[in-house]
């Protein structure tokens, strides 16, 4: 098993025609991926890498079936997209784009209150169920299929870790990144509930960073309801206040959203905290090898 | 984005938001002038910089005869005021606001922001105005209330008299019908303009109930500008440091650090966790330099160019783990960095990730003397090893 995507995922990209849209569609093709259909207004009726494009994502999943949607729509247009995608019955919708107006995002959370869609990002790399489908702009070759799941605020940073875990011999269900916008679809805490019911995932990586109070919120929600082995990580110890670190969201603003606070917060529930990226993997495989003893060296195993 | 006070008060009052008379000045002599039109004594001299906490830096100073209006704007225009906000350095005062003292009877707070975990924007109102809203929320959490906007449908009239009809002591009629209108009126300037925060410290009433803005702060979304063009004339670059400006140009996404080496890295957190790695090795960040996702040669070269324009940088770091940015890019961009500019100081270098042999290679092959870092690890080993040597 894995979570929101796996091999029935058709996805349909929106913005495929564009520079972003179709080179990462080729990348995803190369994975695996079923990309059933691509949406850009106006170009409906042309193929990108000989997947059909339509005008409208209602098209789309009425003629391919689509059922999860990748948006590199730029910013400007991001927030109609997202809606367009749930307004079709679109059930993940995945938004890769960087610098969507937060003032659309309230529009967006508002809109998506009472559909049944589930939004992963803005400004996130998407989500990926290794050997299954890969929905978003990661390197699909530092995945390996297995039991650890990643949720991430950060993008690249996600990359190190999933790395440093592969490497480490612990494959992953599906990998996540919720985005580092101030406004985002998803939480951590709504993946924790849907990791929780995965019978393959046996343990969560959590990376968090600065801005906000996600991780606080998250430390409660695992005290209370999710009893697999947590390891968290949260970038920006070292980041001043005032100053916003490229993300959005990435900002002490207020006194709010300071690592040490969230580090602390995870800590008191209990939670391990990796404090040290570079040995980030070492710290995951002690807290994992001390509460199982079936994890399985993937390493090994083939690649889609 | 964040706007002068002088800009955000021209900004309410069009708006209907009332403020104090005044004038905005550059030299002595529009001071003495200024002086004599607006309605004084007493008058309030501010120093106009982007940087908080100004009234502790003494960059805001009342005048009681208007030559100590003349004075104050001497003794602060041309000079560096440092605030709890700015560096040790301070900012360089360009502008000064001289504003007609106002007879004040109560001091609020008023402020709005979006409020993450709702999604909504939210009007937080405070009794305790002129102090600041933190210690205000550490200290006497019952004095601070908020409301959130559903967007659907906006700021309603209820809602201000959520916020009005709650303080003790009570408001007067004539301050609640005042404050009500102010609210509105922020709410429709923090959507019109795109506000990621509009804060009124203190909005203060005098005794016939009428409200004023003493002081104004207002953020704009950065993500907005393509369709907020005419603020961007705002926007103003003497108070951004040199080097930051330049990467704004080349779109990197550069913030400088007080430490000394240099760090380029691509992604926000990881750019954030490598600044937490070196700390951790035992030194400290020069900058925050995240190129993003899909960075040009050309961007990378700039990059590595503002990082070696910095004179205190004794070592650099890059950390590159090839998504979209493939390492063959970074190797290109980074040997022309080096072409053009000569690199004086031990350069690091980790690269992973899409096109990671052929990056390598580019390197090598080049005249370019580098480490090579394995992993993250090895890297802050050889960072901490380049600071021990050299202090």
């Amino acid at each position: 098993m894995s979570i929101l995507v796996d091999e029935n995922s058709r996805v349909v990209v929106q913005g495929i025609t564009g520079r972003e849209g179709a080179f990462h569609t080729k990348r995803m093709l190369d994975y695996g991926t079923v990309v059933a259909a691509g949406v850009t207004p106006g170009k409906g009726g042309r193929e990108v890498e000989g997947v059909p494009v339509f005008n409208t994502v209602k098209q789309a999943v009425e003629k391919e079936g689509a059922n999860v949607s990748c948006i590199f729509v730029p910013p400007p247009f991001a927030a109609d997209a997202i809606m367009d995608a749930a307004s079709a019955g679109v059930k993940v919708i995945v938004c890769i784009t960087e610098g969507i107006p937060v003032l659309d995002m309230v529009k967006v959370a508002s809109f998506l209150r009472d559909k049944d869609s589930v939004l992963i990002g803005p400004n996130c790399p998407g989500i990926i169920s290794p050997g299954k489908t890969k929905v978003g702009i990661m390197p699909g070759d530092i995945h390996r299929p297995g039991n650890m799941a990643v949720i991430s605020r950060s993008g690249t940073l996600t990359y190190e870790v999933v790395d440093q875990l592969t490497r480490a011999g612990l494959g992953q269900s599906t990998c996540i990144g919720i985005g580092g916008d101030p406004i985002i679809g998803t939480t951590f805490i709504d993946h924790l509930k849907r990791f929780k019911e995965d019978s393959e995932t046996e343990g969560v990586v959590l990376i968090g960073e600065i801005g906000g109070t996600a991780e606080e919120e998250a430390a409660e929600h695992i005290q209370k309801e999710f009893h697999k082995p947590v390891i968290a990580f949260i970038a920006g110890q070292t980041a001043p206040p005032g100053r916003r670190m490229g993300h959005a969201g990435a900002i002490i603003a207020r006194g709010q959203g300071k690592a040490e606070d969230k580090i602390a917060a995870l800590q008191e529930a209990g939670i391990a905290v990796a404090l040290n990226l570079a040995t980030l993997g070492g710290t995951v495989l002690e807290v994992i090898g001390k509460k199982l003893t079936q994890i399985k060296p993937y390493l090994d195993s083939h690649l889609p | 984005m964040k706007l002068h006070e002088y800009q955000a008060k021209d900004i309410f009052s069009k708006s209907g938001i009332p403020i104090p008379n005044g004038q905005l000045v550059t030299t002595a002599e529009q001071a003495t002038k200024a002086a004599q039109i607006i309605n004084g004594p007493p008058w309030v001299v501010k120093a106009q910089v982007h940087a908080g906490g100004r009234g502790k830096g003494g960059g805001v100073k009342k005048a009681h005869y208007p030559y100590e209006v003349v004075t104050a704007t001497e003794s602060l225009l041309g000079k560096p005021l440092v605030t709890p906000q700015t560096g040790p350095d301070g900012v360089i005062v360009n502008q000064v606001l001289i504003e007609e003292g106002i007879e004040i009877d109560r001091e609020f707070y008023l402020s709005m922001v979006v409020d993450r975990s709702t999604a909504s924007p939210t009007m937080i109102f405070s009794t305790a105005g002129g102090m600041e809203i933190e210690e205000v929320a550490a200290k006497t959490p019952e004095v601070i209330f908020k409301e959130h906007v559903e967007p659907a449908v906006g700021w309603m009239p209820h809602q201000a008299r959520n916020l009005l009809y709650g303080p003790e002591p009570p408001l007067t009629p004539a301050a609640v019908r005042g404050l009500m209108a102010v609210m509105a009126n922020v709410y429709k300037i923090f959507i019109a303009l795109d506000c990621s925060l509009i804060e009124i410290n203190p909005l203060a009433t005098n005794r016939e109930g009428r409200a004023v803005a003493l002081d104004a702060k207002v953020i704009i979304d950065n993500n907005a500008p393509f369709r907020q063009k005419e603020l961007l004339e705002l926007d103003d670059p003497r108070e951004k440091d040199p080097l930051e400006l330049m990467a704004e140009k080349y779109h990197l996404n550069y913030i400088r650090l007080d430490g000394n080496i240099g760090v380029m890295v691509n992604g926000a957190g990881l750019a954030m966790a490598t600044m937490d790695v070196i700390k951790m090795a035992g030194a400290e960040p020069a900058n925050f330099l995240d190129v993003g996702g899909g960075a040009s040669e050309e961007m990378i070269a700039k990059g590595v160019e503002i990082i070696l324009k910095d004179t205190r940088v004794k070592a650099i770091l890059i950390n590159i783990f090839g998504g979209i940015l493939r390492c063959d890019v970074l190797a290109r961009g980074l040997v022309a960095a080096a072409k053009k500019n000569e690199i004086h100081v031990p350069l690091i270098v980790r690269l992973a990730g899409t096109n990671v042999e052929e990056g390598r290679k580019i390197l090598s092959d080049s005249s370019l003397e580098f480490l090579v870092a394995r992993d993250i690890a090895q890297a802050a080993e050889l960072v901490a090893k380049q600071v021990s040597g050299v202090n």
